[in-house]
């Protein structure tokens, strides 16, 4: 129970999230109306993406300082779960955009630069796919990993920035910055980015469980 | 080699050539910017790929035994550095020559060639020693190479955008320098983890 309270953390604050996210009163702004309601879901998909990003380059990191296949696996299932908040991130967007901007897909910077940013994640999984010799594949997918992420970091982070965009928050449309998040919204957004991340970390630490499982029937398969 | 590469410009010069004289002012200057960094994209990803996965299978064993990685990726990313840059400067000189320039300000655009240059080259060395240790290399550079170039290819087509309305060095000068500092964490990253593959 000790070990698990932060599970239990997640789970209340993730409700709260659904509950007060819905029912709670929001800031009435131009073009955004009802819609910045988005704001709960759609944007900590990306917190916890670039999260999950992060420890994966990190045991990236430490795999080739020592390779040892718990490195791997860790790394490897944070890129997974990262994948998944990112593919929801994108489409949380979309069905938003269907709404705030009239089509799913408007080629706006920030739609693109996401696109792409997942393009690296998933070549890094064709990369892994595509090895057969275990080591060699751990290795050379650390090395990717670690190079993706410091492509990812301008495309995600400096270029939408240089450029003007539809996306709330920049260009002087009305969102998601230090004036016109106002206390109400604070109340929700942060305690769902950290349910949102926690939720990450679970499910990540459960694929790394099976994963380890099915490693060790592999090994007991080899012994037998 | 390089002449295998320059006649792959040539070819893709002349069809372009071939196509855009069927109908007069079809080829307009943003079409040109396409046609011309498809093209770079497509001869730089070809040559520098061949940079690790051409190599003879001993060879690497040679190298291995008498540098230190890190010589190599410096020497192999200045020598892709200076193909690049020279490919680009063919291309140009291929494109002016068959579909006349919309290019007005050459200098910037001349150092946005180089900063190209250089950005594929460090990014795209890395790659190819990436997916030589892969087995099915040439499809594998492909997708590793596309997602990493993408970033400097944006910054490319905003500045030729730039050249073509001549805006001058102010207009350009920011994405110039953030092309600048990508290049740079690019081929750092590229020095600090060459090692590991080399090792394998």
């Amino acid at each position: 129970m000790v070990k698990h309270w932060w599970k239990i953390a997640s789970i209340l604050l993730l409700a709260y999230t659904v509950v007060a996210g819905f029912l709670m009163s929001v800031p009435r702004l131009n073009i955004l109306n009802e819609s910045i309601r988005a704001l709960y879901f759609h944007v900590p998909m990306w917190f916890g993406m670039i999260v999950m990003f992060l420890v994966s380059t990190i045991y990236a990191i430490k795999y080739l300082r020592h390779p040892t296949t718990k490195n791997d696996i860790l790394s490897v299932e944070f890129a997974n779960t990262g994948l998944y908040f990112g593919l929801l991130g994108i489409t949380t967007g979309m069905i938003w955009a269907n709404y705030t901007w009239g089509s799913p897909w408007h080629g706006d910077p920030k739609q693109n630069g996401a696109a792409i940013a997942l393009l690296v994640y998933l070549a890094y999984f064709v990369l892994r796919g595509s090895v057969d010799n275990h080591e060699q594949r751990s290795r050379l997918s650390a090395v990717y990993n670690i190079f993706a992420f410091a492509a990812m970091v301008p495309l995600i982070f400096i270029l939408p920035r240089m450029t003007s965009s539809m996306h709330p928050g920049s260009g002087g449309n009305p969102g998601f910055n230090m004036y016109d998040l106002d206390s109400r919204m604070r109340m929700v957004f942060y305690p769902a980015v950290a349910g949102w991340i926690l939720l990450g970390v679970w499910i990540a630490t459960l694929r790394i469980r099976i994963r380890n499982v099915k490693e060790r029937i592999l090994e007991l398969e080899d012994y037998a | 080699m390089v002449s295998g590469l320059v006649l792959y410009l040539f070819s893709t010069a002349f069809i372009c050539y071939l196509t855009f004289n069927l109908r007069q002012n079809l080829a307009t200057p943003l079409v040109w910017s396409a046609l011309f960094w498809i093209t770079i994209l497509f001869t730089a990803v070809n040559s520098v790929a061949k940079s690790f996965i051409g190599e003879k299978k001993g060879r690497d064993i040679y190298y291995y035994s008498i540098a230190n990685p890190a010589a190599i990726i410096i020497s192999k990313i200045l020598y892709n550095f200076l193909l690049c840059a020279l490919l680009s400067a063919s291309g140009y000189w291929l494109f002016f020559l068959f579909l006349g320039s919309p290019i007005h300000d050459k200098v910037v655009f001349a150092v946005l060639v180089l900063l190209t240059s250089m950005g594929f080259a460090s990014s795209l060395t890395l790659l190819s020693s990436i997916a030589a240790k892969a087995n099915n290399s040439t499809i594998l550079m492909a997708v590793l190479s596309f997602p990493v170039v993408i970033t400097i290819l944006l910054m490319a087509i905003k500045v030729t955008k730039n050249c073509i309305d001549q805006l001058g060095w102010d207009a350009s000068w920011d994405e110039l320098l953030t092309l600048f500092s990508i290049n740079c964490l690019v081929a750092a990253v590229s020095y600090l983890l060459f090692p590991y593959i080399w090792r394998s």
